[in-house]
């Protein structure tokens, strides 16, 4: 991570559309009245969603919508890099996970496939379309590699289908998300090696519950004589 | 009440002390850089680690963690040391090694404490982080890579001065502190920052490399740029006065001071009056002592003691202006006047021009009406104050007058008199509701033709509503000048039958005007032979016949009273510039060539006669109780009238002629009335 600016070139104005303000306001009637500013993070988002990214008139246009200073809201977007300072791609960011697992299964050659692809790292591509970032751990190591695509995880990802995936995006064509060796979810490859025998699901080797663990009456303590 | 065991010594405390305080109370030093005792508690620098049993086998943050009955806290195990050399080292990492230039060397937390408690050498061979500079207005000079995140800033500017400005944005190793686009910060006590930052991250702009803190010696003092008499640090370096610090007085500054008390200093060195001048055939030319005094001899002595009049300035010392009273009234004259702002105060008793509930007092007030004064401009450290209890409720305020921004909510009433000849049943519920109400009046309100009316209709509001009983006296009359109060006590105002400032400066009143310090009256209009004795060539000197140079507040030893009535001793920091002399021996040497000299020959024997003619000036620093009065009395009643009350300081920052002499103060004026301007820098 690098110090987080905001971009240098910003829009005019911003405004919420009518969909973004109805959420907002579903988020901050969550909160009393009084803590009106606890729906920044999810009013962030929405803004992102809307926008693609937080600008700068987004940011007081947030703040003025929650009564806070422009600063703390600014403190809020720079602090998580899940917020987008800067245009990313309209069509496809790109978010590989580079932490250890990934990298040790070919994290770097999917980032080196992206790079081809669509430029430098954290920048637009030429046409505008795409961003690709490499980022901290997303949480799915059992299906290394992995990147997050927009709001969908691609998994188990091979220079070849991450490959395939961009240029599917390119063409106007939304890729399935999920894993890509052929298996479900995080099951093992090529089928399940464990719990195999038919009567775990027949029934048959069920049997009644006659107590539920832990389900005896506390003793009584006896008073001090 | 609970105990605790600090390094083996058992320590009573309060319920709700955290460990840091227990310790200190034991006489145990901590360290510490984020803690602050007037700020809410951080606890992200870790450099007040201590050992605590019952408690992890880890060393706690002590800022941060409640005592408890019982307790056992270690200050001096092997753990504590180790821990805060630890957290020192950390802290240095990305700390520069540039303390020959860093302003703040010599005086520098993070210096004494790694001198204390750190390692004596470093680890670290990796490239050190750097940040850039911020712009945070024309106070604050910025060193973002010396910082280390404490927030104090960040805590004082959204909790003390309420003006939201300062943050921290980013996280980890790229947090910077910041302000919302490079904005500068727009609160009256922004230098509070500088003084508050451990390290030389935010120093002190306008004195930028101007001194080393070894190179000053000090003079502690009373601050003249408002009527609350804040206490100070004047340091200075040969004849030069370079800095003044705020010094803890719990009962009027706290530990702050407004940057208008803060940065005035550099109007100390321009535009000074260091000899005496004479007009001649149209034209100024330098003179000596014995001229210039001879001339306004003869002026004084030709013309009829009716013909003859004074205006006291808002900075004078009460002695200058008890030694000016005397000749005026040997000289038979009724035409004496301290109140250039007008405001018809100084009859009946002294608790009719005092802030009686005294500045920590207020505090204790419930509910509190403003009229006619914005206080944020006019004393900006009552304002926070006033902010302080808002924010720990139980305080409901309201204002007629300007609709400013306070840095807190209150209930708008109206504009002017208007409102209060018809007073809305907000106010009057509002005041009778509560147990301590107080009303704080300025001379905005007390200005003008209808100034007597407006006062009384304040005092009989004031004896209804129960904001004096006998208990508890809550009429509060908030100045802007520091010398009103000693004025208003020696009765510097005109005799029965004598002239105000308003007539004294109309053409043809008089033959000669004696101008004590006076700058913020247009004397131009009057015809009269114009004497201006004063520190600055500012308005009052402007076309003046004779000018005779005197000291400033720094230059002078004097008694100042503030708005609560509270006597303070200020101390001569540096001498008068050139020719100058004090202003008190000036009027002595001009009452001995007018035949009438004063009993006086020295300062110790003015002030004798001060304290024997009135005897509230004997009493040093020391607060009166409050005093029920009769405050329905005050003023006379009349017609309210239609004015709008305007606070008469417009622009605090060119309020007075040293403040108006101020570079710093210009810049801060300028950012004032065009705050965009300039954040675009």
């Amino acid at each position: 991570m690098s110090v987080r600016r905001l971009a240098k070139e910003q829009p005019a104005s911003f405004a919420f559309s009518k969909a973004t303000m109805e959420k907002a306001e579903w988020w901050i009637k969550k909160y009393p009245e009084s803590r009106r500013q606890s729906a920044v993070i999810p009013i962030l988002w929405l803004v992102q969603k809307q926008e693609g990214w937080v600008s700068e008139p987004a940011i007081r246009a947030i703040a003025e919508l929650l009564d806070m200073a422009f600063i703390r809201v600014l403190e809020v977007a720079t602090f998580y890099t899940m917020f987008m300072l800067e245009p990313v791609g309209k069509t496809a960011l790109i978010q590989v996970c580079g932490t250890t697992p990934c990298m040790l299964r070919g994290a770097n050659e999917l980032m080196k496939v992206c790079k081809e692809k669509i430029g430098p790292k954290d920048h637009l591509s030429a046409d505008g379309r795409f961003t690709w970032q490499e980022v901290e751990c997303l949480g799915a190591c059992s299906n290394a590699p992995m990147a997050q695509i927009n709001d969908y995880y691609y998994e188990d990802l091979t220079p070849e289908t991450m490959a395939q995936i961009i240029d599917d995006f390119a063409a106007g064509k939304s890729p399935k998300p999920g894993s890509y060796a052929g298996r479900h979810t995080s099951a093992p490859t090529g089928g399940a090696k464990t719990l195999l025998d038919p009567k775990l699901y027949d029934g048959s080797a069920a049997k009644p519950i006659k107590k539920l663990p832990n389900s005896d009456p506390a003793p009584v303590e006896k008073a001090p004589a | 009440m609970p105990v605790a065991k600090v390094n083996g010594v058992e320590t009573e405390f309060e319920p709700g002390m955290t460990v840091l305080q227990v310790a200190e109370r034991a006489g145990q030093e901590i360290p510490r850089f984020c803690y602050h005792e007037r700020l809410s508690i951080a606890g992200n620098c870790r450099m007040c680690l201590v050992e605590v049993k019952p408690g992890p086998p880890k060393p706690q943050a002590s800022c941060a963690l409640p005592a408890a009955d019982g307790q056992e806290i270690f200050t001096d195990t092997p753990m504590v040391k180790k821990a805060r050399e630890g957290v020192m080292e950390f802290l240095l990492i990305n700390h520069p090694l540039d303390c020959p230039i860093c302003d703040q060397g010599g005086e520098c937390d993070l210096q004494d404490q790694s001198m204390g408690y750190g390692r004596d050498g470093s680890r670290y061979a990796e490239n050190k982080r750097a940040v850039e500079e911020k712009h945070m207005g024309p106070t604050i000079k910025t060193f973002m890579t010396r910082c280390i995140q404490c927030t104090r800033c960040v805590r004082f500017i959204t909790e003390v001065a309420g003006v939201p400005d300062i943050g921290m944005i980013s996280r980890g190793e790229d947090a910077e502190i910041t302000t919302y686009l490079e904005k500068s910060v727009a609160s009256e006590l922004s230098g509070n920052v500088n003084d508050l930052c451990p390290v030389g991250a935010l120093t002190h702009r306008p004195w930028q490399y101007h001194y080393r803190p070894w190179e000053l010696k000090k003079t502690e003092t009373i601050d003249v740029m408002d009527a609350l008499g804040s206490n100070i640090r004047a340091d200075y370096r040969g004849s030069e006065v370079m800095r003044v610090l705020p010094r803890v007085n719990e009962g009027i500054n706290e530990e702050w001071l407004s940057d208008k008390s803060r940065y005035v200093v550099d109007g100390l060195t321009a535009r000074r009056l260091d000899r005496p001048w004479i007009r001649e055939n149209g034209k100024l030319r330098a003179a000596t002592w014995n001229e210039a005094l001879d001339a306004v001899a003869a002026k004084l002595k030709a013309a009829s003691a009716d013909r003859i009049g004074v205006i006291a300035g808002d900075l004078q010392d009460a002695e200058s202006m008890k030694a000016t009273l005397d000749l005026f009234r040997a000289l038979g004259s009724k035409n004496t006047d301290s109140r250039q702002d007008g405001a018809v105060l100084g009859y009946g008793p002294r608790e009719g021009w005092l802030f009686n509930t005294g500045l920590e007092g207020i505090e204790k007030a419930d509910a509190v009406l403003i009229v006619g004064v914005n206080p944020r401009v006019e004393a900006p450290l009552l304002n926070a104050r006033l902010r302080k209890s808002w924010i720990k409720g139980g305080v409901e305020i309201a204002v007629i007058g300007e609709q400013a921004d306070l840095t807190f909510d209150y209930a708008y009433l109206g504009a002017g008199s208007k409102t209060l000849a018809k007073l809305p049943k907000a106010a009057t519920d509002l005041l009778n509701k509560a147990e301590r109400p107080a009303i704080i009046v300025g001379s905005g309100a007390l200005a003008g033709e209808g100034g007597a009316a407006v006062l009384n209709a304040l005092g009989a509001l004031a004896k209804k509503t129960g904001v004096v009983t006998d208990s508890w006296n809550g009429f509060n009359v908030l100045h802007h000048a520091a010398a009103r109060v000693a004025g208003l006590d020696m009765g510097f105002v005109p005799a029965e039958g004598g002239l105000t400032v308003a007539e004294m400066l109309k053409p043809g009143a008089l033959d000669v005007l004696f101008l004590l310090g006076a700058d913020e009256v247009d004397p131009t209009g009057s015809n009269a032979f114009r004497v201006y004795l004063g520190s600055h060539g500012d308005r009052g000197a402007h076309g003046a016949d004779v000018i005779l140079p005197g000291a400033a507040y720094t230059e002078k030893s004097g008694i100042y009273v503030n708005t609560e009535g509270r006597v303070q001793l200020a101390e001569r920091v540096v001498f008068p510039k050139g020719e100058a002399k004090e202003d008190w021996a000036i009027i002595r040497a001009l009452s001995a060539r007018v035949d009438q000299t004063l009993p006086y020959d020295t300062l110790e024997q003015l002030r004798a006669k001060l304290m024997g003619d009135h005897p509230t000036f004997g009493r040093i620093d020391y607060l009166p109780a409050p005093v029920s009065f009769d405050v329905a009395s005050l003023g006379a009643k009349g017609d309210l009238g239609d004015t709008v009350f305007t606070s008469v300081v417009t622009d605090p920052y060119l309020s007075n002629p040293i403040a108006r002499a101020s570079a710093t103060m210009a810049e801060l004026s300028a950012l004032r009335i065009a705050p965009v301007a300039m954040a675009a820098e």
